[in-house]
């Protein structure tokens, strides 16, 4: 059973070079048609860990992965750093990248239901990726896209082979989407809000399934969603992310025990307690700004109840707090660390 | 699947019987045949008689009765002006407009869906932009004065070609071109906004999240869903195979459908025209039905709403 997905277990592949980062993003930006989306975003992912990206619709969580990725429209301008074991991904050629996704890096999205193609049979979208990164073919195919969904918990996978996503459920088609992410055996896999679509009751089940397979495999997961109640549950470090930027990542139970951006205080006196009496939930007060809209200082400055004049006109950089996280708050209390923008966190057993 | 395959057929039938109501009720209003085929000049006892052979002495609705029991008896009236059955007449003519309008369409299939789809995988560059110009150009431009100029250009400047007629394989090349020219800009245009349509669905960005290569991307995730409103326009220039080459046929002087209609409509021969109508609507109706069929093998959402009697 500790083999599930077939991948080899991240440390005995990498004992040697356990001290490099799988994936590191460095001084990202992305602009669309001069509009700057993301402002400068570094990050590290270490092989095995997870970690979540927490931020409102808007913030920049996906647009940063998907940049990662290669996958944005070309009306996209992305600079900055993006390396895979060392290997530079921006820039990089078609080819190149089409060995990486899938197969090293894979992505899961929002909505299944219109993230699977509506007219190809799921065991065909789940055997393309099979057939080009594992190179099998034919009837092997449908054995491991039967193990699959075996793996993934979807019921009666041998005759799910050669239905068509509308056949399934929202869930189920989560599943299929994460089977068909565990086909190329991937040392990374990006979920991008995967419950979001989802029932509350799916919701959970899927968010264990996510944690199963990656205990069992060993491969890195990347949670992104707009709810810092799931991602803490699932993930050992957090970074939230707003208006295009990092404003705080630490592990996920300090960032609980003692969040330090306003933000993210914010994020939680919105979110209702998992025990213990029922509270009044506290909304953050506005809305996102829009990229075009954007305060010269602190993005979060116009909503931030801490606010001080020096936050409208500078914007704070991310310094380490005595929690062992990084916080880009004026306000806040924090130390100035030497690397300011290093993000280097170990990874928790 | 059976439920779903006969309301379509009688939903086609339905709209046979009103396109050939119609038909019956417009023309007999319009004019009268007696006057357009005897002449101004004939007797009031010679119109008296035309009248009484055609049965255009009886009121209108039991000319309408007799109309349709002879359609369900295989009987389509004959032609006021040759006296011939005006079915045979009509039948005659459809092989000379398939020679044009067959090419034609071929033409429309082989340029306008690689235009289309050219253009949306170019979208907003140059190329792309000069093919809608194009397109633009070609199915705002109407066929007749198309066709003048090509006549005009070909066939009388340069005289490379004939200026119209039949008797060779030349004659048919500017009717075709005429036929074709707009049906291609009008399937360049819409196979492009089908292709964009597809492309920025989230299934596409999956794909190439697999680590697909682009080109299979488009081949096996884009162009199956592209194709489905694109089946929609095609069976619509399918039904028009037979009654789509009016205006060319006239200005190529071709003996077609097309012209036979042109004539019968001037002269009120109202059994020709009526059978005309009746071929138009029916074969309009069974491509629409081809179609409706096309629509299960490639979307696999409706086969299953079909197959269970929804729609």
């Amino acid at each position: 059973m500790a083999n599930l997905a077939g991948t080899t277990p991240a440390s005995a592949l990498t004992a040697a070079r356990s001290s490099q980062p799988l994936l590191t993003i460095e001084g990202l930006t992305v602009d669309f048609s001069g509009v700057q989306v993301i402002r400068g975003i570094d990050l590290t992912v270490a092989r095995g860990e997870s970690i979540g990206i927490v931020g409102e619709s808007g913030s920049g969580k996906s647009v940063t992965w998907l940049a990662a990725l290669g996958l944005l429209p070309r009306t996209a301008t992305v600079s900055g750093s993006i390396r895979l074991d060392g290997e530079e991904l921006r820039g990089a050629a078609a080819m190149r990248l089409d060995r990486i996704r899938g197969r090293r890096v894979a992505m899961i999205f929002q909505d299944p239901s219109s993230a699977l193609n509506p007219v190809i049979r799921i065991g065909r979208q789940v055997g393309e990726v099979l057939a080009r990164h594992q190179g099998l073919s034919g009837s092997s195919i449908r054995a491991e896209a039967k193990r699959l969904f075996e793996l993934v918990g979807l019921p009666d996978a041998e005759r799910r082979f050669d239905a068509y996503p509308h056949e399934l459920s929202g869930g189920q088609n989560q599943r299929v989407m994460i089977a068909t992410a565990l086909a190329g055996k991937p040392d990374v896999l990006v979920a991008d809000e995967p419950t979001t679509a989802l029932d509350a009751t799916i919701q959970a089940q899927i968010l264990d399934l996510l944690t199963t397979i990656r205990r069992e495999t060993g491969m890195a997961l990347v949670l992104i969603s707009h709810d810092l109640g799931v991602v803490s549950e699932t993930c050992e470090r957090i970074m939230v992310m707003y208006g295009g930027l990092v404003v705080e990542t630490a592990p996920s139970e300090s960032i609980f025990a003692s969040p330090r951006h306003p933000y993210t205080q914010g994020l939680l006196a919105a979110l209702p307690p998992f025990e213990g009496a029922l509270r009044q939930l506290v909304p953050i007060e506005g809305q996102v700004p829009e990229p075009e809209n954007m305060p010269p200082g602190c993005p979060f400055a116009p909503r931030c109840p801490q606010r001080m004049a020096v936050c409208e006109v500078t914007i704070p950089r991310l310094a380490q707090t005595e929690a062992g996280g990084f916080s880009a708050c004026i306000a806040g209390p924090a130390t100035e660390a030497q690397k300011p923008l290093s993000l280097k966190t170990s990874v928790l057993a | 699947m059976f439920r779903f395959f006969a309301i379509r057929v009688l939903r086609a039938v339905l709209t046979v019987a009103l396109v050939v109501t119609f038909a019956f009720i417009v023309l007999r209003l319009s004019g009268d045949p007696a006057r357009s085929i005897m002449g101004d000049d004939a007797s009031p006892e010679a119109m008296a008689a035309f009248r009484r052979e055609w049965g255009l002495d009886q009121p209108l609705w039991m000319q309408y009765l007799h109309y349709f029991a002879a359609i369900f008896q295989g009987e389509f009236g004959r032609s006021m002006r040759g006296g011939g059955p005006a079915l045979d007449l009509v039948l005659g003519r459809i092989p000379a407009t398939l020679m044009l309008t067959l090419p034609a369409l071929l033409m429309k299939l082989a340029i306008g869906i690689p235009a289309g789809i050219y253009a949306a995988l170019h979208r907003n560059t140059a190329i792309d932009r000069a093919v809608m110009v194009t397109a633009v150009a070609g199915y705002t431009v109407p066929s007749f004065v198309l066709g003048l100029v090509l006549v005009q250009v070909l066939a009388i400047w340069f005289a490379w070609l004939p200026t119209g007629g039949t008797g060779s394989l030349q004659h048919l090349i500017l009717p075709i071109i005429t036929l074709g020219v707009g049906g291609a800009a009008v399937l360049a245009r819409f196979v492009r906004s089908a292709m964009l349509e597809v492309l920025g669905q989230p299934y596409i960005r999956t794909a190439s999240a697999k680590g697909i290569p682009w080109a299979a991307v488009v081949r096996g995730h884009a162009l199956p869903n592209a194709a489905i409103p694109t089946v929609t326009i095609v069976g619509f220039m399918v039904g028009n195979l037979i009654a789509g080459s009016v205006v060319v046929e006239s200005v190529f002087s071709w003996p077609g459908v097309g012209n036979l209609l042109v004539v019968s409509v001037a002269a009120r021969d109202l059994a020709v025209v009526q059978c005309i109508l009746l071929l138009v609507a029916v074969a309009m109706v069974l491509s629409n039905l081809i179609v409706d069929f096309l629509y299960g093998f490639l979307d696999p959402r409706l086969a299953e709403a079909n197959s269970s009697g929804g729609h």
